[in-house]
């Protein structure tokens, strides 16, 4: 187990998070891939604060930002989608015809 | 690195990027959600063998109580009734599987041919410790500003959701109606 493998497995983390953001139809779905990308973006961080910076605590700092970004995303992300099903009735992205193009 | 360490490492590594997979392979909405709780709890053990032990538990902890919510709206915005018949909800698909693939390919590259400073974490150090003097002392602005942002989002989710404006339907937005009525 080194650096290189923490984040071998931290890139496989974001490759997936990347395919589901962009193939999922329903927008809580989009939200999970983004959320798993997130969930890669720690890993990283973490992974360098342990194996480069010589236990710099600012490395896990980092990481405690990243976790306020996923709650933002969370929580904005869920009043947008009750506020879009709300007013344009739609719950997928093919319903969104106007952001269209 | 002990040998137990370094299995756990593997074994929790397999367990977060399978199901992370799976959570875009379930047919039930819901159980996607609890998927991506266990891909968040193993990378919280892989923290936890990383060191950072506080930093791995309360990804944990977050995680459980925001994925019981997400299940909540999962329920909600669920395309298919208790997702018992066999579906696909994707589109695009071929472009986001040679973009998946291409972004796991390219920081791959990155990580394992890469040249990084080997200065680990020294023995003798709580990083724990170490974290919560930072939080509270020379970090403490960034650490205060993910609260105010905190708050700020929850003003604005509130107002996004909001049924009524001040003056009025949501829609109508915040401008105040005339005191002249137009009955004449």
């Amino acid at each position: 187990m080194s650096l290189e493998a923490v984040l071998f497995v931290s890139a496989a983390l974001f490759g997936v998070g990347v395919y589901g953001a962009l193939s999922q139809q329903s927008f809580v779905m989009i939200m999970m891939g983004l959320e798993l990308m997130l969930n890669a973006t720690i890993l990283a961080a973490v992974a360098f604060w342990w194996g480069t910076t010589g236990g710099n605590p600012e490395g896990q700092l980092l990481a405690i930002v990243v976790m306020a970004v996923m709650a933002i995303e969370a929580a904005i992300g869920f009043a947008l989608v009750t506020n879009v099903y709300r007013v344009r009735k739609a719950d997928i992205t093919e319903k969104l015809r106007k952001l269209r193009n | 690195m002990s040998v137990v360490a370094t299995f756990l490492f593997w074994a929790f590594s397999a367990a977060a990027i399978v199901t992370g997979w799976l959570v875009f392979r379930t047919d039930s909405m819901v159980r996607a959600a609890y998927w991506l709780m266990a891909s968040f709890v193993a990378v919280g053990g892989i923290l936890m063998i990383l060191n950072a032990q506080f930093l791995g538990l309360i990804l944990i902890l977050m995680m459980a109580g925001e994925m019981t919510i997400m299940a909540i709206f999962m329920v909600m915005f669920m395309m298919n009734p208790a997702g018992l018949n066999p579906m696909t909800m994707v589109h695009q698909h071929r472009t986001s599987i040679v973009s998946g693939a291409g972004a796991f390919v390219v920081l791959a590259i990155v990580a394992l041919f890469a040249d990084f400073p080997d200065r680990p974490v020294p023995a003798g150090v709580d990083p724990t410790v170490d974290l919560g003097v930072e939080l509270l002392g020379e970090s403490m602005l960034v650490f205060e500003s993910a609260g105010v942002a905190l708050l700020a989002v929850m003003i604005g989710a509130v107002a996004l959701v909001s049924f009524r404006g001040r003056f009025g339907s949501a829609e109508e937005g915040s401008e105040e109606p005339s005191l002249e009525t137009d009955e004449r």
